[in-house]
């Protein structure tokens, strides 16, 4: 037995994404929550699923309490941050299809663009855990630790700059086009991406996500009582988490590949619970809080070969309108919002329902990542 | 130089403690497991190889290669502003390629960590281990060229 097809997400919300936005973190999550009911075409009464991030600071409880929920009988968070988004919203669906509910809210919100909210800022001065092996050296933010991969992955298979260019001059120019976006004026090229300052060689300002104050929320029920509904169903085809054999969070370098990370894991069940494959894909948003971790997804996914996700990006491979598979049709996290990972599931759904700002045509199925380099999850939608 | 005022510090657990053991003594000593002989790091209590708890904690030779760095510039944590830009390195044990470990590498032993020109290092290049106190009770390991 697999969910596929037996739920859908029908619901979509989000707050404004920008830096110094105002209301708490409790209040952006129920604004966004209470906006995808209503773009759903119900109401709080209906919900008594829950789910959200390990990371959340809005527990469910208190969630419920401001939306004026009835009885919850399900609610799930989950684990390893930026990972958790498409793991979120497939444990709902998971709830949703042995019948532990009937509607479930997800979201994420975060206050995240002040300097102060950065997590590795807040690093103590006694690390336990992984970051005994890697920060006392001054490997300490999230940046270096990629990098760290980056470099290596540069090394042995020729990828550039160049390629990683690619990947965040597509996001920019479907920020350009995207009202809602952070960058949405903020042109970017080639130029700039390569004069731009070092934040840990070999990546610069422009391989990172950008911090933003934001909330965003998925509403998740049955795909039978889904076409009833206001909105055409984004149906949740199939669904996968992944932790791949002697992965390490982050620091992954101690495995005997530390190159493949959880993505190969995940992409493992999300295929063979679909009934397609990386060739079916019409449009993917795929986990970018590091412009590597597109090349790297890239082919733990199967879009390419080992070593070939560099190359997968040129000649506009990843921009909407002719590239072979436009990516992150929003901005991303580099150049919409970051809010970790989750606004990429909205995207994922608005290109099924077509109304993208860079709308791909005749969307049959859209593909979704969260967080590379963590234990990972990812989504594959498709119409009704 | 080498000690950083405020650098964050292992907080050293009962499964971790044979390793910096060994650095305060002035060995790099890796866990192996008592069972099946092999290595593993970072340190843990089961072997994931034949789940074994029984291990030693083995010096190493302390030869090794850069496998891969990185070269930090701000925003950084306030103890490591003041040295930007500096590089972070992993580096393979001779002994077992698949043992790497987080570091530094330096000019000379008692070097700090932002006095290697980047533009010098390498994927491949060969060093060995030295020891620096980095706290009252903690000895990091930390990288010359050799």
């Amino acid at each position: 037995m697999t969910i596929k097809d037996r739920t859908a997400i029908v619901g979509i919300g989000q707050t404004a994404y920008a830096k110094g936005l105002e209301g708490s973190e409790l209040s952006l999550a129920c604004q966004a929550i209470k906006a995808a009911l209503d773009d759903a075409g119900l109401t709080p009464a209906d919900v008594d699923g829950m789910g959200s991030y390990a990371m959340e600071a809005n527990i469910e409880a208190d969630v419920a309490r401001n939306l004026g929920t009835g009885d919850i009988t399900w609610f799930s968070q989950v684990g390893f941050g930026g990972g958790a988004g498409c793991g979120v919203v497939g444990n709902a669906a998971m709830g949703v299809a042995t019948g532990q509910c009937q509607v479930a809210v997800t979201w994420r919100a975060r206050k995240r663009a002040a300097r102060g909210s950065r997590p590795w800022a807040k690093t103590a001065e006694r690390v336990r855990g992984l970051g005994e092996w890697s920060r006392p050296w001054g490997l300490v933010r999230p940046v270096d630790e990629i990098a760290m991969l980056t470099r290596r992955y540069m090394h042995e298979y020729g990828a550039t700059r160049d390629h990683l260019a690619n990947v965040a001059i597509a996001s920019r120019k479907h920020a350009n086009r995207n009202p809602l976006a952070q960058m949405y004026e903020k042109k970017m090229t080639r130029e700039d991406y390569m004069n731009a300052r070092w934040i840990s060689e070999p990546l610069c300002l422009f391989d990172n996500c950008l911090e933003t104050d934001g909330a965003v929320a998925c509403v998740i029920t049955s795909a039978e009582r889904a076409r009833d509904l206001k909105q055409p169903a984004a149906l949740i085809h199939s669904f996968g988490q992944g932790i791949n054999a002697q992965h390490q969070v982050m620091t992954n370098y101690h495995r005997d590949d530390p190159l493949m990370g959880p993505a190969w894991a995940c992409a493992e069940v999300l295929w063979r619970n679909a009934d397609v494959t990386p060739d079916d894909v019409d449009v993917a948003q795929i986990y970018d809080a590091f412009s590597p971790l597109i090349p790297l997804s890239l082919e733990g996914y199967g879009f390419c070969k080992r070593g070939e996700g560099g190359d997968f990006t040129n000649d506009g491979a990843l921009e909407w309108p002719n590239g072979r598979l436009p990516n992150n049709t929003s901005g991303g996290g580099m150049s919409e919002a970051y809010v970790h990972g989750f606004n990429l599931i909205v995207e994922a759904v608005r290109q099924i329902r077509g109304t993208s700002t860079s709308q791909v045509d005749d969307v049959d199925v859209s593909f979704v990542t969260s967080g590379e380099g963590v234990p990972t999850s990812a989504l594959l939608l498709t119409k009704s | 130089m080498s000690m950083i005022t405020g650098a964050p510090l292992p907080a050293i657990s009962e499964d971790t403690a044979g390793f910096w053991e060994g650095t305060a003594a002035g060995e790099l000593r890796i866990q192996r497991c008592s069972n099946c002989s092999r290595l593993r790091f970072p340190p843990r209590p089961m072997c994931p190889y034949c789940n074994a708890l029984d291990h030693t904690w083995d010096a190493m030779s302390g030869n090794g290669r850069v496998w891969s760095f990185v070269v930090a510039h701000p925003p950084l944590l306030p103890a490591f502003m003041q040295l930007a830009p500096y590089n972070v390195v992993v580096v393979e044990l001779e002994e077992d390629p698949l043992i790497r470990l987080v570091g530094n590498l330096l000019e000379s032993p008692e070097g700090a960590i932002n006095e290697v020109d980047p533009a010098t290092i390498r994927i491949g290049e060969p060093v060995r281990v030295v020891f620096q106190p980095a706290g009252e009770d903690v000895v990091l390991p930390r990288w010359v060229r050799t």
